[in-house]
């Protein structure tokens, strides 16, 4: 394993409450705390782990967005990873060019393993992945809750709906990752520091010979409909006759 | 007219209910017709129950050795075969139907919607986004195949019978990769209905301490015929095996009665339920965030509440 290629993406906070625009245009980001990805952050957790358990395979972070994605490129830094990459853009980018621009990434680069988060949490798409493994006519294993990496394959254990799956890859291999595959590491003031003189390069779609075409049209944006507060019962005989008042009991 | 192929999901032996949820579905896209498509080793079993479904038209197998076990990447070059001729593709919003269909879409250029909720015309979606705190509605382009994932816990099932589909069987010349392999799975072996379809779902938080604890839950539920559920607290501190998250990174549903119990109601949390007819809440912090959607709530010990709960619900 020499090279293990990470996709991060720039996102609103996990603790930001969303709050959708009066006029339904889309959301309001103003202003928001803005972070990595959780579940890229995880994606590189386990990039780091691999490297640190002897392989010694360097680990390179891209991004797609915006110029201040360098923030989030350089928390990737802080954390571990050699270098960064940031595909700099400013339209939005929907998952099939993420896809698109990543392989053009992976063409380049050679990994012999990509990790990534297994969906975003602001489009909670959960495509990106399978649709770079696809175009890389390479190997997929999602929803990844255990990774052990061998000479030339990688057996991932996958949360699925009925449980746990026991895949086998061969390298190279895209896997994108759960919740439980780790915990990633906290970042330290001197690791930051240091963060700061590792090489972060910046390209543009253009480069890399991708047009940000737009797939999907978003033409509203809606709050979800809201649920009505209801009733607090004093004891559990209440509880017991409300319900089967309401026939669920 | 609009050719709507549907990926079934089954187990060899049984449909899954997400598939009729995704026939439900389709049916809403005017002027469809739909087509079932099961992938398998021996799909004949699972074929009469899909062409049993009310409203499908059509049901095609699709068996070969290779396809004994889901794996996209065996699954998708076929899929993508096999969608030539139709409008739409749609897999349910399962792990199964997650993994598959966008790689399926990526295969042929085209985009997907995922967890599409409500169908405004045939080619004009909502889905849901920012765990379920905004939804958008979003078109497609009309010249391009349509790729979806359905969200499952937005439909009803089709009737399981009145369907009177024919049933044929395709051989697809798709060369198919050699380099994922299946090894084994460890599936929780439970009595209980299904977390995904059960009427009633009985679930628990990190409040209930330890897995022992969750057998007042267990004893609960199947006193209630219910399946049984977990907030991710629950789940990440060992409480209840992974395929009991409900949430925006686990499962979806949109039970009659969910019983949250010992649930603060985190965001991500609600995003699972919000589809459920009735929701019940018992927690000891009357301040807790569940309580703000909760249809009734009971503030108090569960390790009070539960049994007592279970001795009157049967009463």
């Amino acid at each position: 394993m020499q090279k293990i290629m990470v996709c991060v993406k720039r996102v609103v906070d996990y603790n930001v409450r969303i709050r959708v625009k009066p006029d339904g245009s889309g959301v309001m980001l103003d202003g928001v705390k803005m972070s990595v990805n959780p579940f890229d952050e995880i994606a590189l957790e386990e990039a780091l782990r691999i490297k640190e358990r002897g392989t010694n395979a360097e680990v390179v972070a891209v991004s797609i967005g915006v110029a201040d994605t360098q923030q989030q490129l350089r928390t990737t830094l802080a954390m571990g990873a050699d270098r960064a990459i940031l595909v700099q853009t400013d339209q939005p980018v929907e998952p099939l060019t993420a896809a698109q621009t990543f392989l053009a990434i992976a063409k380049k680069e050679n990994p012999d393993l990509i990790l990534l988060g297994k969906q975003a949490i602001d489009d909670d798409a959960n495509q990106t992945g399978q649709m770079l493994a696809a175009l890389w006519e390479r190997p997929q294993a999602t929803y990844a809750s255990k990774i052990e990496v061998g000479a030339d394959k990688v057996t991932v254990t996958r949360e699925v709906d009925a449980g746990l799956e026991t895949i086998e890859v061969d390298l190279p291999a895209v896997i994108t990752v759960d919740l439980r595959l780790n915990e990633p590491r906290y970042v330290k003031l001197p690791d930051i520091m240091k963060a700061k003189k590792k090489p972060l390069d910046v390209t543009s779609l253009a480069a890399l010979g991708i047009s940000a075409g737009q797939w999907l049209t978003t033409v509203k944006t809606q709050p979800p409909p809201q649920r009505q507060k209801g009733v607090i019962v004093k004891d559990v005989a209440e509880l017991v006759d409300v319900l089967k008042k309401k026939g669920l009991l | 007219m609009n050719n709507i192929l549907i990926v079934g999901e089954h187990d060899g032996r049984s449909l899954n209910p997400a598939t009729p949820k995704c026939v439900t579905c389709a049916l809403t896209i005017p002027e469809g017709e739909i087509t079932v498509a099961l992938f398998g080793a021996d799909t004949a079993a699972v074929a009469a129950q899909a062409a049993a479904v009310k409203g499908v038209a059509h049901v095609v197998c699709i068996d070969r050795p290779e396809n004994a076990h889901p794996l996209a990447a065996i699954l998708a070059p076929q899929v993508a075969a096999l969608a030539a001729g139709y409008s739409h593709v749609f897999g349910p919003s399962t792990s199964f139907g997650k993994d598959l269909m966008p790689r399926v879409a990526a295969l042929l250029g085209v985009p997907q919607v995922s967890d599409l909720m409500a169908v405004e015309s045939a080619h004009r979606f909502r889905r849901p986004i920012y765990a379920n705190n905004a939804i958008i509605t979003v078109e497609a382009d009309p010249a391009r195949k349509l790729v979806a994932t359905i969200r499952v816990a937005s439909y009803e099932a089709a009737a399981a019978a009145g369907g009177i589909a024919d049933i044929g069987s395709r051989t697809l010349e798709v060369a198919l990769p050699a380099h994922t392999r299946y090894v084994g799975s460890r599936t929780g072996s439970t009595d209980r209905p299904d977390l995904q379809t059960a009427a009633r779902v009985v679930s628990g938080g990190r409040a209930l301490g330890s897995a022992d604890n969750f057998k007042i839950l267990y004893s609960f539920a199947d006193k209630i015929g219910a399946a049984v559920g977990a907030s991710r607290a629950a789940v990440d501190a060992g409480y209840a095996p992974n395929e009991m998250q409900v949430g925006q990174t686990g499962k979806i549903i949109s039970p009659e009665l969910y019983i949250a119990i010992g649930i603060s109601g985190a965001i991500q949390h609600l995003t699972g339920i919000k589809d459920a007819r009735t929701i019940v809440a018992i927690n000891k912090d009357g301040e807790a965030p569940i309580f703000e959607v909760a249809d009734v709530g009971l503030v108090g010990d569960l390790f009070q509440i539960v049994p007592e709960l279970e001795r009157l619900a049967g009463a």
